[in-house]
């Protein structure tokens, strides 16, 4: 990490308990701007928890979340609506509003956040639907789409009012090969093209390496890294090692063949 | 003395339960309430609103406002016989309608056909992250869910209130006049003689209290359905934290009548 790159979002030693349970021990976590961050994980480890104090959805127990240097635990609501202004987010489940359509659902951050006439609206809806491959699908609701319409329908959501960070909670997690490459596919586009900082919470590795600047791991209730993804992969801490061995095989770590990283594309 | 330390414990966890439950709904209520106030104010949700709480609750209230009369009519009608007085039978249906049964029965019959389906609706939303969703695109829940749903029923109630009043009067009419022997004159003229102005005021300022009472509850219980202490979690605590808002909304409408009536008499 270049020591001059601005720092868009810091974690510094946050712990978080749910009852007797320590899901987060000293987490401590910068994203530089424009970048990719991968935070990878077994199940119930706490990565969607790190995510949720990013967002300002959690508090910490003890420790700082900072978002473009604001401390998320001092802010009133105004500037809370402020900094989740530069925000898209796709939940885990995607979290589309179910009463509502595919067109409807996509429109809804530039009805309720912006003064935009409904001409406006609809050219720029079909504009981020024929992006995500979507046209047609206007009048329908979540319930009769397919897994990875559904996240298509969010990644729209998401960036329809064009953030400077998007957040991505297991974005391919119950999705087939096809469809989770179709959705890296649309990330690595969509970010080329709106050039966002984006935070990843996944566990499909190897593939997500391809995608990123940085990876970290949680384990253990503790973050290790974040470090690039080659470096992660030839990482000597034993835990990272260990995930990296059942993730991936012994043959992307063996010494030998440690050069030759693993192709997603 | 173990077991005198574990009842003091209890006794403050219960304490702290208490009071932080009912300090969440009083702020809930603070909130929707500046939400509704703060512009920019937009009209077509609250009509949508308006339809749902109103005008689809029509039916119901046309039933049970004229069932409610022509007991009122029977009934009174057997009192009055007793004591010769059965010209009063008009004043006796329109007073006991208008200062009573008009803003309880219209309210309990709103709170079972709207108020579980907004618990229902907001529980839901909390469960599946629509509600998260919906902070993360800075867009205020309050604002956008809540605010209309009061204003909407700020509106419907007294409008509802006076549907029961009026079908319930005819109800008491078609009993009086049609079936017994009661002159069509005598009812209206000993219901113009003895209804007065504070029998109306008093159902209005009922039909407020109710209307507020109803999407303060319903509402709330499901937008903290998440902070239940058994367990808002699935279909299960979706339909539980319904029951407990129903519950909970027709009990504080009654204590409610009484000390509205107790104040204004």
């Amino acid at each position: 990490m270049k020591p001059d790159t601005e720092i868009i979002i810091e974690l510094e030693d946050v712990h978080k308990s749910f009852g007797s349970q320590k899901v987060l021990d000293g987490v401590s976590l910068q994203i530089p701007v424009g970048t990719t961050t991968v935070i990878v994980g077994a199940s119930g480890q706490g990565k969607s928890v790190i995510l949720k104090h990013m967002l300002g959805l959690l508090q910490p127990d003890s420790g700082q979340v900072r978002v473009f240097g604001h401390d998320l635990a001092q802010c009133n609501k105004a500037e809370m609506q402020q900094i989740r202004s530069s925000f898209g987010v796709l939940f885990q489940n995607v979290a589309l509003f179910d009463s509502m359509n595919v067109y409807d659902n996509v429109a809804l951050p530039l009805r309720e956040r912006t003064d935009s006439n409904e001409k406006q609206i609809q050219s720029a809806v079909e504009e981020k639907l024929a992006l995500m491959g979507l046209e047609g699908q206007e009048d329908k609701f979540p319930a009769q789409l397919s897994g990875g319409m559904k996240k298509r329908v969010g990644l729209a959501r998401a960036l329809m009012l064009d953030p400077k960070v998007v957040f991505f909670d297991e974005p391919t997690t119950g999705l087939d090969v096809n469809k989770s490459n179709e959705i890296y596919r649309l990330f690595y586009r969509t970010q080329q093209q709106l050039n966002y900082t984006a935070v990843i919470v996944s566990h499909d590795v190897p593939k997500i390496f391809k995608l990123s600047d940085y990876v970290a791991l949680i384990a253990e209730s503790r973050l290790h890294g974040p470090l690039s993804p080659e470096v992660f992969q030839l990482s000597d801490n034993p835990l990272i090692r260990a995930f990296v061995l059942e993730t991936m095989g012994p043959i992307y770590s063996s010494e030998t063949e440690g050069s030759l990283l693993y192709e997603t594309f | 003395m173990e077991s005198v330390t574990r009842y003091i414990a209890l006794l403050g966890a219960e304490t702290m339960y208490f009071f932080s439950w009912y300090g969440r709904l009083g702020l809930f209520l603070i909130t929707s309430v500046f939400a509704l106030v703060r512009p920019p104010y937009k009209v077509m949700p609250v009509i949508r609103q308006i339809r749902f709480i109103g005008a689809n609750s029509l039916y119901v209230i046309v039933f049970t406002g004229l069932f409610t009369g022509m007991v009122l009519g029977l009934q009174g009608y057997y009192t009055l016989n007793k004591f010769g007085s059965v010209g009063f039978l008009g004043a006796a249906v329109a007073i006991s309608l208008i200062r009573e049964l008009g803003p309880v029965l219209a309210a309990l019959m709103v709170i079972g056909r709207a108020g579980s389906a907004i618990c229902a609706e907001m529980g839901i939303m909390r469960n599946s992250e629509q509600i998260d969703a919906l902070e993360c695109m800075a867009i205020d829940p309050f604002r956008y869910l809540i605010a209309p749903k009061l204003l909407a029923a700020l509106i419907s109630m007294p409008l509802l209130v006076c549907i029961f009043d009026v079908v319930g009067i005819f109800g008491g009419y078609l009993i009086g006049v049609h079936l017994f022997d009661v002159g069509a004159g005598a009812y209206f003229q000993g219901m113009y003689q003895n209804v007065v102005w504070q029998d109306l005021e008093m159902g209005f300022v009922k039909s407020f209290v109710f209307g507020l009472l109803m999407v303060w509850i319903s509402s709330a219980r499901g937008f903290y359905l998440h902070l239940e202490r058994d367990g808002g979690f699935g279909a299960e605590g979706v339909s539980r934290t319904t029951t407990k808002a129903v519950v909970m909304a027709s009990v504080a409408v009654l204590v409610w009548d009484y000390l509205v009536s107790a104040i204004m008499l």
